[in-house]
C-alpha cells in the first residue's frame, strides 16, 4: 500500500494532477468510447454524445488517479512509473485519492443526468472494477492480473454504446471482446521485456511466475482466440468490406509476430529492455514488434468501424 | 532573516495554478449541468401547468 511516500518534495502543479489521470489512457478511452457510441447507429443529440465522451474519459482519470494513489509504492520502484506525480512526491497520496474519489461520483452523476442510467452503471462498475478489483486485489495476487483486470479498458465501447440507445446489444459486447482478447497478447509481449521491474516489486507478471516460454505459449494462444473476434464484426452487421479487409489482413500480421515471438526466446535473458518502451536489445525484438504491432491493429480495427459508420457505409450482415 | 514558513515564488505560483484549475473545473461543471437541463428539458421547459 502506499502513504508512505506523502511527504511532496515540489510544489504539485496542475500538470502533475492532469498527469494522475493518465492523459494517453483517456485520450484511447475517448476513441474507442466514441466508437462505440457512433456503432451505436442511433440519433442522439451531439451535445449528449459529447458530454457522454467526456465522462467516459473523466471515469477513466478518476480510476488512474485512484491507481497512482494505492500504487505508489511500487510505482517508485519501476523504471516505467516512477516519475509519476505521487510516487515521485510531487502530490500527496491522500490528495490523489480525494481527485479520483471526487471525479468519480462526478463522471458517474452527470453520466446519469445525460445518457441514463445504464450508461452511468457501468462507468461506475468500469471505475470500481479498474480501482479495486484490479488495482487493490488482483494486480499483486494473480498472474491473471491483466486477463481479468482488462475488462475495464474493455468496457468503454459498451458505455458508449448505452449512452447512445440506452441499451448494449451483442454488437456492443463484441467490441468489448475484441480489446478484452488484445489485452493478454500485448501486455505480456511487453512485460516479456520488462519483466525485471515487476519481479523486483514482486507484482506476479505472467513472465515473472510462470517463466518466458509459458508466456509466450500463452500469447499465441490468446492470438490465435483474438483474431476471429476481431474478424466476427463483419459478419455481425457492425463492419463493412474494409472492416472486413483490414480485420483479415491485419489479423495475419498478428499471428506471424505471434507466430515468430513464440519460436524466439524473448524474455529469457535479464535486461533486455532499453531507455523507452520500444528500444530493446536483439533478443527481445519479437516481443516489442508483436507489443508496438498490438497497438496499431487495435487501432486500426476501431478507427475503420468508426469511418465506416461516419461516412454511413453498408455493413456486410452475412449473418442477419 | 527569512520565515521558513513563508511561501517560495515557485509554491504560490503552483498554488495559483491549481486554484485557477479548480476555479475552471467548478465552472465547468455548472455550465454542464445548465446545458443537459437545457438539452433535456428542449422546449418543455416553459411548458408549465399553472
Amino acid at each position: 500500500m502506499t502513504p508512505a511516500l506523502s511527504t511532496p518534495r515540489m510544489p504539485a502543479t496542475w500538470r502533475d494532477f492532469l498527469q494522475l489521470m493518465k492523459p494517453r489512457v483517456m485520450s484511447l478511452v475517448v476513441f474507442t468510447a466514441l466508437t462505440g457510441l457512433v456503432c451505436a447507429g442511433a440519433p442522439v443529440n451531439p451535445v449528449i454524445a459529447v458530454i457522454a465522451v467526456f465522462c467516459i474519459a473523466i471515469g477513466a482519470g478518476a480510476s488512474g488517479a485512484l491507481n497512482m494513489w494505492y500504487d505508489a509504492d511500487i510505482d517508485a520502484q519501476m523504471r516505467r512509473t516512477r516519475g509519476r506525480p505521487v510516487a515521485a512526491g510531487r502530490v500527496q497520496g491522500s490528495d490523489a485519492a480525494a481527485l479520483g474519489v471526487v471525479l468519480s461520483l462526478f463522471s458517474v452523476m452527470v453520466m446519469a443526468m445525460a445518457a441514463g442510467w445504464l450508461a452511468a452503471g457501468l462507468l461506475a462498475f468500469t471505475i470500481v472494477f479498474y480501482a479495486v478489483v484490479y488495482t487493490m486485489w488482483l494486480k499483486r495476487w494473480t498472474p491473471q492480473n491483466i486477463v481479468i483486470g482488462g475488462l475495464a479498458g474493455a468496457l468503454p465501447p459498451v458505455i458508449g454504446w448505452a449512452a447512445a440507445t440506452g441499451e448494449a446489444p451483442l454488437n456492443a459486447w463484441l467490441l468489448c471482446a475484441i480489446i478484452f482478447m488484445w489485452t493478454p497478447p500485448h501486455f505480456w509481449a511487453l512485460s516479456l521485456y520488462t519483466s525485471d521491474d515487476y519481479e523486483k516489486v514482486g507484482v506476479p507478471m505472467m513472465p515473472v511466475v510462470a517463466g518466458a516460454a509459458s508466456t509466450r505459449r500463452q500469447i499465441w494462444i490468446y492470438s490465435l482466440l483474438f483474431t476471429p473476434i476481431c474478424i466476427a464484426p463483419a459478419f455481425t452487421g457492425l463492419g463493412g468490406m474494409i472492416y472486413l479487409a483490414v480485420a483479415s489482413l491485419g489479423g495475419a500480421v498478428f499471428l506471424v509476430l505471434a507466430w515468430r515471438l513464440l519460436r524466439s526466446r524473448a524474455g529469457e535473458t535479464p535486461g533486455e529492455r532499453e531507455e523507452g518502451l520500444y528500444e530493446v536489445r536483439a533478443g527481445a525484438r519479437d516481443a516489442r514488434n508483436l507489443f508496438a504491432f498490438s497497438i496499431l491493429y487495435l487501432t486500426l480495427l476501431f478507427a475503420t468501424l468508426l469511418g465506416e459508420h461516419l461516412v454511413g457505409a453498408r455493413p456486410l450482415e452475412l449473418l442477419s | 532573516m527569512s520565515n521558513p514558513n513563508q511561501e517560495s515564488d515557485a509554491e504560490a505560483r503552483a498554488r495559483r495554478g491549481r486554484n485557477v484549475a479548480i476555479a475552471l473545473g467548478l465552472g465547468l461543471f455548472v455550465i454542464l449541468i445548465f446545458v443537459i437541463t437545457v438539452v433535456r428539458l428542449g422546449g418543455d421547459v416553459i411548458n408549465r401547468s399553472f
